[in-house]
C-alpha cells in the first residue's frame, strides 16, 4: 500500500546508482524524471477492465484517499433512485460507483463532498442527500424527507 | 475504430473509469469533470500530455499517478509540442513494425489551462497546429490562473476581480476583452474546432469523439468553472455552467475546416448577463452604481458576438 512506502524516512533514490560508480547529476543540473507506473503487469485493455478486476500498482491514486477532505457525506437512497446517471457523469472523483446501468453507491475513499451530485439528482425527493460525516446509514434513512408537492404557480 | 456508446447517459455509465479518484483537484472543479468525460467516450489507448496548470498539478502529486493511460508532463507550456513528438515517435515506429501491438488504435491528446493556452503555451500550440499533427489539444478555460491564486489570463473576461486585476474605488477589475481562441484557432485552418461545456455532456462527448477520429490537428475549448477563484459555492459548478451557456457568455459551438460553423445548443429561455453575474463573487463590484455600465456593455458585446455566430452558420463562413 501507497502509506507503507515511507518514502521520507527510508528515501534512497539513486543510491544503488551511486554504487555502480554512476555519475548522478548535481543539484544544479538537470535531474531526472519520474516514470510512476499506474498498473502491476501488463495493462493491455485496461479499458474494458472494471475497478475491481484491475491490478492497481502502489503509485496509482486509487490505493490513497481523499476521505479526510470531507465534512458532511452524500447518502445515496435506493429506494427512489431512477438509475438516470446523472450524478455519475458530473462527479468529479470518480466516487459514483455504477455498475450495469445501475448506481450501487458511493465510493466514500475518494467522495470530498462537494454536493454536486446531490445537486444534479432529479427525483423527488432528492435520492442523494448530505448529512454529517458521522451519521449512521439507518438513520440518515429514517431521516429522509417526504415527497414535496409541486407549487402551483 | 472502437467508439463507445453515447445513446444515453445508461448506456454511457457502462464505460470504465480510466480517471481515478484521490487527485487533489478542489471538491466541486470542472477539469475532472471534462477529463473524466474524454477518456469515457473512447476505449482506444491515449496518450496524454498536460501542460502545467491545476490539472498536471493535482493528478500527479508524487509519489501518485491518477492517469490509468499513458502521461507525459515536460513544461508548462509544452503539452503540444510532447504530445506531437509522442505522435511522430509512434508513426515511426508503427511503419518499421516494432510497436508491441502494431495495430490497436493510439489517440493522442493534450490538455491546458487557459493560461497555458491563450498566453504562454501559445506560439508552441500554434506550432503545433501549423505541423498538422494528428492530435486533439483541449483547454480547460477557467479564466485566469487559479493554480497560482488567480492572476488575469487573456481568457478573463472584462469587469472579472482578480488577484492582478483587482476591483476597487478607482478600477472594476480587469478592462481588456477575452481573446477569441476559437477563431484563432479555426483560422489556423484547422479540421475541427468547437467550444463546449460541461452541463451539456452529450454535445461534449460527440465533439470529443468527433475530434479523436477526425485526421489532423483539433482544438476543443471547454468552459470549466473554478468555484475557488469565480467565488461560488462548490455545488453549483453545473448550475453555474448552466447559466453560462444559457446566457450566452459561453456560446457552443464548432467550426469543421474552418468555414462550416454549426451551433450546438440554442437556449430556449435566454436569461441575461446580468443573471450570471450575480451568482459570482467575483464580479459583486459590478453591481454597484458606478460600475453598473459595465454589465451592458458586456451584455452589448454578447449580443453582437452571438449575432455574429447566427450569421456565420447561416452562410457558411
Amino acid at each position: 500500500m501507497a502509506q507503507e512506502l515511507n518514502l521520507l524516512a527510508t528515501d534512497n533514490r539513486g543510491q544503488s546508482q551511486l554504487e555502480a560508480g554512476m555519475n548522478l547529476a548535481g543539484w544544479d543540473e538537470v535531474t531526472q524524471g519520474t516514470v510512476l507506473t499506474s498498473f502491476e503487469g501488463d495493462a493491455t485493455g485496461i479499458a474494458n477492465k472494471k475497478a475491481e478486476e484491475r491490478t492497481y500498482s502502489d503509485f496509482n491514486s486509487y490505493t490513497a484517499s481523499v476521505a479526510s477532505w470531507r465534512v458532511q457525506k452524500p447518502v445515496f437512497n435506493r429506494d427512489i433512485c431512477i438509475d438516470c446517471q446523472n450524478c455519475w457523469v458530473w462527479c468529479p472523483d470518480s466516487s459514483i460507483l455504477s455498475r450495469d446501468k445501475q448506481m450501487l453507491g458511493i465510493d466514500y475513499d475518494h467522495c470530498k463532498g462537494c454536493e454536486v451530485c446531490v445537486e444534479v439528482c432529479p427525483t423527488n425527493p432528492k435520492s442523494l442527500l448530505m448529512f454529517n460525516e458521522h451519521a449512521d446509514l439507518e438513520e440518515s434513512l429514517a431521516a429522509w424527507p417526504e415527497k414535496k408537492k409541486k407549487e402551483k404557480k | 475504430m472502437a467508439i463507445t456508446s453515447i445513446k444515453n447517459l445508461k448506456e454511457f455509465s457502462t464505460n470504465n473509469d480510466r480517471f481515478e479518484g484521490a487527485h487533489t483537484l478542489c471538491p466541486g472543479c470542472a477539469h475532472s469533470m471534462i477529463v473524466r468525460e474524454l477518456m469515457n467516450c473512447t476505449d482506444d489507448n491515449l496518450v496524454i500530455s498536460s501542460n502545467t496548470g491545476c490539472l498536471e498539478v493535482s493528478t500527479a502529486v508524487y509519489p501518485f499517478t491518477s492517469w490509468d493511460t499513458s502521461w507525459i508532463h515536460i513544461g508548462f507550456e509544452n503539452a503540444a509540442t510532447s504530445v506531437t513528438a509522442a505522435q511522430v515517435m509512434h508513426k515511426v515506429r508503427k511503419k518499421k513494425g516494432n510497436l508491441k501491438d502494431n495495430d490497436a488504435p493510439v489517440k493522442f491528446v493534450a490538455f491546458g489551462g487557459d493560461g497555458s493556452t491563450y498566453d504562454i503555451g501559445f506560439q508552441w500550440l500554434s506550432g503545433a497546429m501549423e505541423r498538422g499533427h494528428d492530435f486533439t489539444y483541449i483547454c480547460l478555460d477557467n479564466e485566469n490562473y487559479a493554480n497560482t491564486g488567480g492572476q488575469r489570463s487573456s481568457a478573463t473576461p472584462v469587469g472579472a476581480h482578480t488577484s492582478t486585476a483587482q476591483a476597487g474605488t478607482h478600477s472594476y477589475g480587469k478592462k481588456q476583452k477575452k481573446k477569441d481562441i476559437v477563431s484563432i484557432m479555426a483560422a489556423h485552418g484547422s479540421p475541427y474546432v468547437a467550444q463546449l461545456a460541461p452541463n451539456k455532456w452529450k454535445s461534449m462527448a460527440k465533439g470529443f469523439q468527433k475530434a479523436l477520429e477526425v485526421e489532423g490537428p483539433c482544438f476543443i475549448n471547454t468552459v470549466s468553472p473554478c468555484c475557488t477563484e469565480w467565488k461560488f459555492d462548490p455545488k453549483d459548478t453545473i448550475n453555474l455552467t448552466d447559466l453560462a451557456t444559457d446566457s450566452l457568455m459561453f456560446p457552443i459551438y464548432e467550426i469543421i475546416d474552418s468555414h462550416e460553423l454549426n451551433i450546438l445548443y440554442r437556449p430556449k429561455n435566454p436569461i441575461s448577463v446580468e443573471e450570471y453575474m450575480a451568482a459570482q463573487g467575483r464580479y459583486k463590484h459590478l453591481f454597484k452604481p458606478q460600475y453598473r455600465h459595465i454589465i451592458e456593455e458586456v451584455q452589448k458585446d454578447v449580443d453582437a458576438k452571438w449575432d455574429l455566430l447566427q450569421r456565420r452558420e447561416e452562410a457558411r463562413l
